[in-house]
């Protein structure tokens, strides 16, 4: 799957299907300390191999998103989850 | 342990589990309206306990903890689940056993947390809560295989039917009767890496055990297209807004007349008691009518939560705030701070209280601070008495109540205060760091039940009273002593409360409030009024000696158009819309915040809002010609 063009969740559209490459919290931007942002990312079950699908967004700038994560559904701003890297669905 | 004694206490069994995963309502379903619900020693955090008699016939303390994806603890709730599941909370709910609690067709997060929770060192068991509606989405679980990957007992449970809890409870018994000792916590707070093996190895098991479908609930997602839509969704939630604010005023009003006419009528018996006068009017007018002017806003409490219960219950709040999340965070506010402003409009007692869904401690703390600034239903009719007597009834623009335009213009400026002292607050106080992310599950839409919506009133309504017959009645017997002593000498022609401590206290901060306006009168109302914003009608009333109280709003109106110039009424509006009139809300921020810091910054910078405005208000006034 790494042969596949990666993006961040964070710059995705409505609709964008793919799974989890990465969790990259370095990048930084949040309001949250790296490691303690990608902690809870993973506690809401954003681990590498989920597959997402950007469910819906806001009006204002296309945020928040509502991001699908196996039998969930998870809204985030696109600045946290920039830190999600994720390649294109096979 | 054969020497147990009845005076041991019972077993502690503990529900943990996910947000949204249904452990309240099974804790409903367990304990019923047995449930006591409390405080936990200096934290806000609700401690809900209920006693419970097993099958065997043993008794056990069933302890409902604030849901929670992890045992690292973020927000003061999830401390409180973390505290009591380690052991380190008081002994009384020490859990003799752990109940972790799980969505059966939502399972991923629930299994990490269970596999986290073993580490405790406490005997721990698996529910699978709903089983019900996973069946019926063709979700089929390997409930043996589960408990041997998983190596704890697991059980299935529907919390909202007869019966649905008996497996749970059998298991508890056998679980309870072993005595297991529980061994040293091998906790640790994880880092990500062991979260994310954690996860990994729950995904293994779950593909194990689970089939049936995996794509999501086919109704969740249609209705999602519709309430999620950028421009439909917002408009629908105006649209429910608009709904449960006329809810609020319309449905409560034959209720809350039906208890004033109770408390007259109470005031009317004791009228009648063969009594010294002064204990007369402590009772009528301090006690009856003084708590009495509290418990009048029951009927609206109870609607409130009715509909943020049934919209909580349905899942839609967690979507309400990811719609507003975005346009509040242009001043400064969590897409969460939505809930708890919009429940300010009623009071703001429990608005303030329900920010414990903000994890954020300074989230929390600036929509504590700007929640006063809500226009609460005790503004109501201190607006009413000044706009009926001051603004003249007529048209602007053709179609607009001149009056109705400014009612309208006092609730937005009490919004545009709130916007704007939440931005100060982020940008001085905070200094601009970045604030928490917004992360938040979206669950499943489910119907609420009758039966868990009942115990939810219940409760709410219960702390209502219970602090109406505390905290405020406190306040008003103080109130009454310092408007009856002391009393008028012999032969007093003036009203009684003309020598009172209060009028004293008018008077003496009459060089204060002068530049705004205010008279003596007004300065002497203004205290009564700080128990309760609208006693100040009754208690302007009372001062210009006129009889009777609410019923005679429009003559007081009279005599008001005639004493005070249109700047003093324009001022007096708005202090009001920004004065810290309201002990109990100030309590509450007090009990909510752990301390007295907070509650004084929110009374002196609503009283700085309030002078300044009235100030202005007065003299801007004045100068273009309504002195």
């Amino acid at each position: 799957m790494n042969t596949r063009p990666t993006i961040a969740l964070g710059a995705a559209r409505v609709g964008f299907r793919g799974r989890i490459h990465a969790i990259d919290t370095e990048s930084g931007g949040a309001g949250l300390p790296a490691g303690e942002l990608e902690r809870r990312l993973i506690e809401l079950g954003f681990v590498e191999g989920a597959n997402v699908e950007l469910l819906h967004q806001g009006l204002f700038g296309g945020d928040p998103i509502a991001v699908r994560i196996a039998n969930t559904t998870i809204g985030l701003r696109r600045r946290e989850a920039m830190a999600i890297l994720v390649s294109t669905e096979a | 342990m054969s020497d147990a004694s009845p005076a041991l206490p019972s077993p502690v069994i503990a529900l943990v589990g996910n947000p949204n995963c249904g452990k309240t309502a099974l804790f409903n379903a367990l304990t019923g309206s047995r449930q006591k619900v409390a405080n936990y020693p200096g934290v806000t955090v609700e401690k809900k306990v209920g006693p419970l008699v097993t099958p065997a016939g043993r008794p056990v303390r069933i302890v409902d903890l604030p849901g929670t994806y992890s045992l690292r603890a973020r927000s003061p709730d999830e401390e409180i689940t973390r505290d009591v599941v380690l052991g380190h909370a008081q002994k009384d709910v020490t859990p003799d056993l752990i109940v972790c609690v799980g969505d059966a067709s939502n399972l991923r997060l629930a299994l990490r947390l269970a596999l986290e929770l073993k580490q405790v060192g406490r005997p721990v068991m698996l529910s699978l809560n709903m089983m019900d509606i996973a069946r019926r989405r063709g979700v089929e679980i390997d409930v043996d295989r589960l408990s041997r990957e998983m190596g704890v007992p697991v059980v299935s449970s529907v919390a909202v039917r007869r019966g649905g809890t008996d497996a749970l409870l059998a298991e508890i018994d056998r679980q309870i009767a072993k005595q297991q000792v529980s061994g040293i916590s091998a906790w640790r707070a994880p880092d990500a890496g062991a979260l994310r093996g954690a996860q990994r190895e729950a995904d293994r098991i779950l593909a194990a055990v689970v089939r049936g479908p995996g794509d999501p609930d086919s109704l969740t997602s249609r209705v999602d297209k519709v309430l999620l839509h950028p421009v439909a969704g917002l408009i629908i939630l105006l649209a429910i807004l608009f709904v449960m604010f006329q809810a609020v005023f319309a449905w409560a009003e034959p209720g809350m007349e039906a208890i004033e006419v109770g408390f007259q009528w109470l005031g009317s018996l004791v009228e009648g008691l063969p009594l010294p006068e002064l204990a007369r009017s402590f009772l009528k007018d301090g006690l009856i009518g003084g708590v009495g002017a509290v418990i009048v806003f029951l009927p609206q409490i109870v609607i409130l939560f009715f509909f943020i219960l049934v919209l909580e219950d349905l899942g839609y709040m967690a979507r309400a705030a990811f719609l507003m999340d975005r346009i509040m965070g242009g001043a400064g506010l969590h897409g969460r701070a939505f809930i708890p402003l919009l429940s300010s409009f009623a009071c703001a007692i429990p608005g303030i209280m329900s920010t414990r869904v903000i994890d954020d401690r300074r989230d929390r703390l600036t929509t504590i601070l700007v929640a006063p600034l809500m226009t609460c239903s005790a503004r109501i009719p201190v607006y009413t008495l000044i706009i009926g007597a001051f603004i003249p009834a007529r048209e602007v623009w053709g179609f607009v109540g001149l009056q109705g335009l400014v009612m309208f213009g006092l609730y937005a400026i009490g919004i545009a205060g709130a916007l704007a002292v939440s931005f100060v607050v982020k940008r001085l106080v905070w200094q601009g760091q970045p604030g928490e992310p917004f992360m938040l599950e979206l669950p499943d839409y489910k119907m609420p039940r009758a039966r868990s919506l009942a115990i939810g009133l219940w409760t709410r309504a219960m702390a209502f009273l219970k602090r109406a017959g505390t905290t405020i009645l406190a306040m008003m017997i103080l109130i009454w002593l310092l408007a009856s002593f002391p009393q008028p000498p012999a032969g007093a022609t003036n009203p009684a409360i003309d020598y009172s401590f209060a009028a004293m206290i008018g008077s003496a901060i009459q060089p204060l409030t002068a530049p705004l306006g205010f008279n003596w009168q007004i300065n002497v109302a203004l205290i009564p009024g700080m128990a309760a914003r609208e006693v100040a009608v009754g208690s302007l009333g009372t001062i210009y000696a006129i009889s009777g109280g609410e019923e005679a709003a429009a003559q007081i109106g009279q005599v008001l158009s005639s004493q005070w110039s249109l700047a003093t009424a324009l001022a007096f509006l708005a202090w009001y819309v920004f004065a810290p009139q309201c002990a109990s809300t100030l309590a509450v921020i007090r009990r909510e915040t752990g301390g007295w810091t907070w509650m004084w910054v929110t009374f002196f910078y609503m009283l700085a809002l309030a002078y300044i405005a009235a100030l202005v208000t007065y003299q801007v006034s004045r100068a273009l010609g309504a002195g």
